[in-house]
């Protein structure tokens, strides 16, 4: 027998072993908490009455999202239009001093993009992980930001495959308001419904710039990932919603 | 070789005395604790979501069969390879293979605690690989060759200063105590490690059976740079780390990083379901799932601790622990250490070897009331004294049992034992703390209580009189 096919002789095996007397589903019986699937399956409107709350209107969400930012160190700035933001970039970039940037093969991304008069890395195949760390900046868009949580929902589709997001030292996020969703359950719903069954081979929800406590416990951002992340809403300001 | 046991006494012992260790530890944890609280706090509702995170649990390895077919056929049609398992052998000769198959030359790893469990890097280094751990925490007790001194904070152990010493030992680095500049220290001499490794390993932290995917839940962004950047990830879990559906991550993420360090979400949390997609510019070529079963369905087979299997090693009921706070994690000698290492090691490595574990605890219950999947630590410590016992318990315990048993089961008896007792207890007095006082275990560091006055037997009486 193959170790696949005994592992699962075992499982089972050791699952005809009735659970009756235990403390084994306890939690199930003791709490009324759903016993059949049916109703575990689904569960989401239930888990969204367990987790933190959210504001249901548009501008409640988008201060909730600028309060997570702050509390997390990761600057948000929300601008009226395209235009708007076509110059917040420019002035980051000043600001931040850039070298260079790097951009998925995206139109959209380059269009924003287009004041930064600086070299600009476009990522494809042929791309080396050595010239993408050297870059000041990743600007990538997103699948979604969530208000409840000050999250970044980005896949290997969005975010210009796996590394634009993690290996420049500044990420940069465009996002527009319809992008915006007030809490986890319907950052999973909108996947499911944009990508299922053909999920892009990585998905993360990225919550403020990466960091660490691994040294007495003390705070320190840009552990392995970005220092810096910067998120820049299209249309959470002065739009008409 | 000292037992396990003989190990523990010694090392607990020497590690109690340890004030500044112990200070260190406290103060550690200080900080989690408040914003654990915070962050539970602004759930609308804490309890039911522990409720709802058990019942899930259960209904994955209730039907953990089928949960773990399905991960496979959804993992196998995304083109990664599924590797079954049976124990920590099996396992480390795949992944030797692996590497020796794909001539890989140095191989870059994020935190997983299987791989402690089976000792991989011990493996991969005798064979001649370069194995380097990119979590900053298990970075720096690499670089010491100890093994990781808590599941969630694995250098919590040590003082900047020691981490300075440490880095300009090894690293050849600037005296420094500032964390931030160690850390950067850390980040530059990881970076050349990621652009070399051709192979990633990272663990898992749930596996969505439903779409075939793990989900990694990191914070430094050393789990998505090894799953990113190498041509070869390895991913390597235990066979309970299954969750039925993609929906229920929602639940899970916060509730994980809540438990696990005072977070409302931990920087990346990421869903990982193959190698490279056809139309997408980067990733890895290839992708390994290695499942392991290693003694869990051992556990799974003890109906009454199974639920020990809903454990998402948050390492929530370390930081509570009053034993953990004060022998510290290496004094346990196992990879998952405080109550749920002392609960799930005897399943995992023999009952007779490290039941004393279950020893080591107050019963005060505070790690099962902290834990977010609702596990019955506690009574398992319980349950698994009784199990040793009854199995191969010394002469002492099974001749005093009985007696214990025999009086307590008679009151007339029992009252004359207790009035007894009592007048031998101003005979102990003479003794006490000598070695010469029967009770000199107990009294050589702690004091004896004295018997109340009045047994509450009198008091009842009393009362109803």
């Amino acid at each position: 027998m193959n170790a696949r096919d005994s592992i699962l002789a075992r499982v089972r095996e050791a699952l005809r072993g009735g659970s009756s007397s235990s403390s084994f589903a306890k939690a199930t019986k003791d709490e009324h908490v759903a016993e059949s699937e049916t109703q575990l399956v689904d569960g989401s409107s239930e888990v969204r009455q367990f987790l933190p709350k959210v504001p249901g209107d548009f501008a409640g969400q988008v201060a909730l999202f600028a309060e997570r930012s702050e509390s997390l160190k990761t600057e948000f700035l929300s601008c009226a239009d395209e235009a708007a933001a076509r110059a917040q970039l420019k002035l980051l970039s000043d600001r931040e001093g850039w070298e260079s940037v790097a951009i998925p093969a995206d139109s959209e991304i380059r269009a924003l993009a287009t004041e930064v008069s600086i070299t600009k890395l476009e990522v494809s195949r042929s791309t080396l992980k050595t010239d993408l760390e050297k870059v000041s900046a990743g600007i990538t868009g997103c699948d979604a930001l969530i208000a409840q949580t000050g999250s970044v929902l980005l896949t290997a589709k969005s975010g210009g495959g796996r590394a634009l997001s993690v290996l420049p030292v500044h990420h940069v996020v465009v996002a527009t308001s319809s992008q915006l969703l007030p809490d986890l359950p319907a950052a999973f719903e909108l996947l499911e419904r944009k990508y299922a069954p053909n999920f892009p081979s990585f998905m993360t929800l990225i919550t403020g710039p990466s960091r660490t406590g691994d040294i007495e416990r003390v705070l320190v951002l840009g552990a392995h990932g970005p220092r810096k992340l910067t998120v820049i809403l299209v249309g959470g300001e002065g739009a008409e919603k | 070789m000292p037992s396990a046991a003989s190990q523990f006494n010694n090392d607990a012992t020497r590690m109690v005395a340890d004030l500044g260790h112990r200070q260190m530890v406290q103060q550690s944890l200080s900080g989690y604790q408040k914003t654990r609280s915070s962050n539970a706090n602004r759930f609308q509702d804490w309890e039911s979501a522990r409720s709802r995170a058990a019942a899930t649990k259960d209904e994955a390895i209730r039907h953990l069969d089928r949960y773990l077919e399905q991960f496979e056929e959804k993992l196998v049609a995304r083109g990664a390879k599924v590797f079954w398992a049976n124990d920590a052998m099996e396992a480390r000769t795949y992944i030797l293979d692996l590497a020796r198959a794909k001539q890989a030359r140095a191989i870059v790893k994020s935190k997983t605690m299987v791989s402690e469990e089976i000792h991989l890097n011990e493996a991969l280094e005798k064979a001649g690989f370069q194995v380097v751990e990119s979590d900053l925490g298990e970075f720096i007790v690499q670089l010491r060759h100890e093994p990781p001194y808590h599941i969630v904070f694995p250098a919590m152990h040590l003082t900047r200063g020691q981490i300075s010493d440490l880095f300009q030992q090894k690293l050849g680095a600037e005296a420094t105590t500032d964390p931030e500049a160690l850390t950067m220290t850390a980040r530059k001499a990881l970076r050349q490690a990621y652009i070399a490794a051709d192979m990633g390993i990272t663990g898992a932290n749930f596996a969505v059976a439903e779409t075939g995917m793990i989900s990694i839940t990191e914070n430094e962004g050393n789990a998505r740079l090894t799953s990113a950047l190498p041509k070869i990830h390895v991913v390597l879990l235990g066979i309970e780390k299954i969750l039925p559906r993609l929906a229920d991550l929602p639940l899970f993420l916060p509730m994980l990083a809540t438990a696990g360090t005072g977070q409302q979400l931990t920087c990346y949390n990421s869903m990982v379901g193959g190698p490279r997609g056809a139309d997408e510019i980067d990733g890895p070529e290839e992708m390994h799932v290695v499942l392991l079963d290693n003694g869990r369905t051992r556990l799974l087979a003890d109906a009454e601790q199974r639920d020990a299997l809903r454990c998402i090693r948050c390492g929530a009921c370390l930081n509570v622990c009053p034993i953990f706070r004060n022998v510290g994690g290496h004094a346990y000698g196992t990879t998952y250490q405080g109550p749920i290492g002392s609960v799930i090691t005897p399943h995992l490595r023999g009952l007779q070897s490290w039941q004393h574990l279950s020893q080591a605890s107050s019963l005060c219950g505070a790690c099962t009331e902290t834990c977010p999947v609702k596990i019955d630590l506690h009574h398992h410590l319980l349950q698994n004294r009784r199990n040793a016992v009854a199995e191969k318990g010394s002469p002492f315990q099974q001749v005093g049992f009985k007696a214990f048993a025999f009086v307590v089961n008679r009151p007339g008896l029992f009252a004359f034992a207790v009035r007894a007792m009592k007048c031998f207890s101003p005979l102990q007095r003479l003794f006490n703390a000598t070695p010469a006082d029967p009770v000199w275990p107990w009294t050589k560091s702690r004091e004896l209580p004295s018997f109340a006055r009045k047994s509450f037997r009198d008091l009842w009486k009393q009362r109803t009189s």
